[in-house]
């Protein structure tokens, strides 16, 4: 048993090692993925250039643009002198928006206490949007609140009313890597191990060479489990990749423990395995088991909860991402690497991911007994 | 060469015996109600044209196909019951090239010994002689894909008896390869014949089947005639078969096709191959049948009938 086995797992490395190209890309994916999701698709606001429309050049309006020049999520990056100027600047993609402060607003603020500023978003990114909104919002309150104090001669160190103190846990600076890259171990795995495992069984019934290795001694068991093992240590490779990537180079804090986190990943992998080997009962190619893969992996990642949070889904969408195992798992490795929290905290999520590996384990071996190999 | 049944029937008996053996897919039935039995030691030919289920009753002896009715017993062990005790004992070679083409000659050697639990120092000399047999000598590092057809061919051959098993299936195992490699190949399977190893296997060519010891003509799912190449060429056919030249053979072709007395008639190159039922009689009538259309006859003779003439005679 343990030497047909070993037979199919050196077997199964030469494969690896005869086809550079695979090689790379196994290798390379975690790289890749970590430069796109560490740069690329942020949606952290910081440095937004906005372009400033003064039509007061006052003491107070400069006081104003100089409290959102102060702020890290803006910069001023033009004066223009109307709004169809800033406009044509937005459309050209130069400017994200605008602050245009209305002749008079110096006057009025002497005088009434009370004046109105204009402030534009392009809102072409949603997500973008809503954060530079919520921050020109921020800025101008906690110039307005000045405002009054000064007012109502009140010392500007003194208390307000109610002092709303937020803190942010976890993840302080709010960075998205802190939350991307972590989730890229839960995605890794399963585009390795998944799609990996099912390209390589159903390689060999497109060679032919499945008829061959069916008449000799070897059992289906066997042959699955030694086709699995290279697979699983380059799942366990391209993790540690990104850990180190991630905490090296990205500054990802690690705050749970390494040890449970490959755990409970090892874990998890139970699951993709046998989501492999159900798409290689179905693919008849290799081409076949590519669209199988992507047609599990994209929603599985869309629902996960990997880019927008399980919470903001439609409810229908929500009960049906509580049959995609990736969510538990993101919740799991997230869990470990930001919140440090150890297995007791994660006992729903990780009796999930058990029950979906025993589950699917067992009819990947099902559907396996009745068709053979 | 080719040993005698007497000596056959000396070894221990049966290699594999079929009874009311039956396959249908559907409403297609490929494998219908076939009987026959091969005795150890001797290379039994299983001829037929393709789509005839020469590979349905192979796959099925091995266990990898359910039989839909019918009795197989392949080295004294039930099939399916006992495949796996089969499988043990038997080497086999599909229609497809089934090694690893991305590894090594050495190393596809290696790992179907391993599979098949040869044990290591065993399977370190048991290589190097397949890769003697095989014409690989010093060839052992190159990968499995850059070699030629014959090569390939071998060196399958040689992956199928690594184990040393008492029986082999070859499935056609010299489609699209060419002559010399062919007559290599074949030497080989004599060899392992002599040294006592069953060799069941198919093919399609006729010049093939004249090498086996036994044979079995199968068409359309069914088994038409059995015995050795001389005895099917001597019992199998009735009437005889006259080989004529003639100055325009197509002309001939056709105007002897139009008279029912005449069971086959067939151009072989530039002759042709009538089978008549008495040579005697036969003889004036062709020679007026091509007089009235004006072809002038150079050669008109008696010839024993070829495989492919009784092949042909058998399935009309």
């Amino acid at each position: 048993m343990l030497r047909r086995t070993l037979a199919i797992v050196i077997k199964e490395f030469r494969h690896i090692q005869r086809d550079p190209r695979s090689l790379a890309v196994m290798f390379l994916i975690p790289v890749v993925q970590l430069v796109l999701l560490g740069y690329a698709a942020t949606t952290d606001v910081q440095y937004l250039p906005i372009g400033v429309v003064d039509y007061d050049h006052s003491l107070p309006s400069r006081s104003l643009l100089n409290a959102y020049r102060a702020s890290d999520y803006f910069t001023i990056a033009a004066y223009l002198p109307d709004e169809s100027a800033l406009r044509s600047e937005v459309d050209r993609g130069k400017l994200r928006g605008g602050i245009i402060i209305p002749a008079g607003y110096g006057r009025d603020l002497e005088k009434t206490g009370k004046a109105q500023v204009g402030f534009v978003v392009d809102g072409s990114d949603p997500s973008i949007a809503q954060t530079a909104f919520s921050a020109a919002q921020a800025v101008g309150q906690a110039k307005s609140a000045e405002v009054v104090r000064q007012r109502l001669h009140i010392a500007s160190e003194a208390e307000p009313g109610i002092d709303v103190r937020a803190r942010v846990w976890y993840n302080p600076e709010m960075r998205s890597q802190n939350f991307m890259i972590p989730g890229l171990i839960g995605t890794v795995l399963t585009l390795i191990t998944m799609l990996m495992t099912a390209l390589a069984i159903v390689r060999e019934r497109e060679w032919g060479t499945i008829e061959q290795l069916v008449v000799t001694p070897v059992k289906p068991l066997e042959l699955v489990v030694g086709k699995v093992i290279p697979y699983i240590f380059i799942a366990f490779w391209d993790l540690i990749e990104i850990l180190v990537i991630g905490v090296w180079w990205f500054k990802v804090p690690i705050r749970g423990s390494v040890p449970l986190l490959l755990q409970l990943s090892a874990l998890y992998l139970m699951t993709s395995l046998a989501l492999g080997l159900l798409i290689s009962s179905v693919a008849n190619t290799q081409q076949e088991a590519m669209f199988l893969s992507y047609f599990i992996l994209l929603p599985s990642i869309f629902l996960s909860g990997f880019f927008f949070p399980v919470e903001a889904m439609p409810k229908a969408l929500q009960l049906v991402s509580d049959l995609v195992p990736l969510k538990y798992v993101l919740i799991i490795v997230r869990g470990v690497i930001l919140k440090g929290v150890g297995l007791p905290d994660l006992q729903g999520p990780v009796l999930a991911v058990t029950l979906f590996g025993i589950v699917l384990l067992l009819v990947a071996a099902a559907r396996f007994r009745k068709q053979g190999i | 060469m080719v040993r005698s049944m007497n000596d056959l029937m000396d070894d221990a008996g049966f290699a594999v015996i079929v009874e009311g053996l039956t396959k249908k897919f559907g409403d297609f039935t490929a494998v219908d109600d076939i009987a026959f039995h091969v005795l150890r030691g001797e290379i039994f030919g299983f001829l037929g044209p393709n789509g005839s289920g020469k590979t349905t009753t192979i796959r099925m002896l091995l266990g990898l196909l359910m039989p839909t009715e019918g009795q197989m017993t392949v080295l004294d062990f039930q099939v399916p019951g006992q495949a796996e005790q089969v499988r043990l004992r038997c080497g086999y070679m599909s229609q497809k090239f089934s090694l690893y083409e991305d590894l090594t000659v050495a190393e596809n050697l290696r790992f179907f010994g391993r599979v098949y639990g040869v044990p290591p120092r065993r399977l370190r000399r048991r290589s190097r002689e397949i890769i003697v047999m095989a014409g690989l000598a010093g060839r052992g590092n190159e990968l499995t894909r850059n070699l030629s057809g014959g090569w390939r061919q071998r060196l399958a051959l040689g992956a199928a008896i690594l184990h040393d098993p008492d029986i082999l299936f070859l499935d056609e195992p010299t489609a699209g390869v060419d002559p010399v490699s062919r007559r290599q190949f074949w030497d080989l399977l004599y060899t392992l014949a002599d040294q006592g190893k069953t060799i069941f296997v198919t093919t399609h060519y006729m010049d093939e089947a004249e090498n086996c010891h036994r044979l079995a003509f199968i068409h359309r799912g069914r088994i038409v005639a059995t015995g050795s190449p001389q005895t099917l060429k001597q019992t199998q056919m009735s009437g005889e078969v006259l080989e004529i030249e003639v100055d325009c053979p197509e002309e001939a072709l056709r105007s002897l096709k139009t008279d029912p007395t005449f069971t086959e008639v067939a151009l072989y190159g530039r002759r042709l191959h009538v089978v008549v039922p008495e040579a005697v009689g036969a003889r004036a009538q062709i020679q007026h049948l091509l007089g009235a259309v004006g072809v002038s006859v150079s050669r008109m003779v008696v010839i024993p009938p070829s495989l492919e003439d009784v092949f042909i005679a058998r399935v009309r």
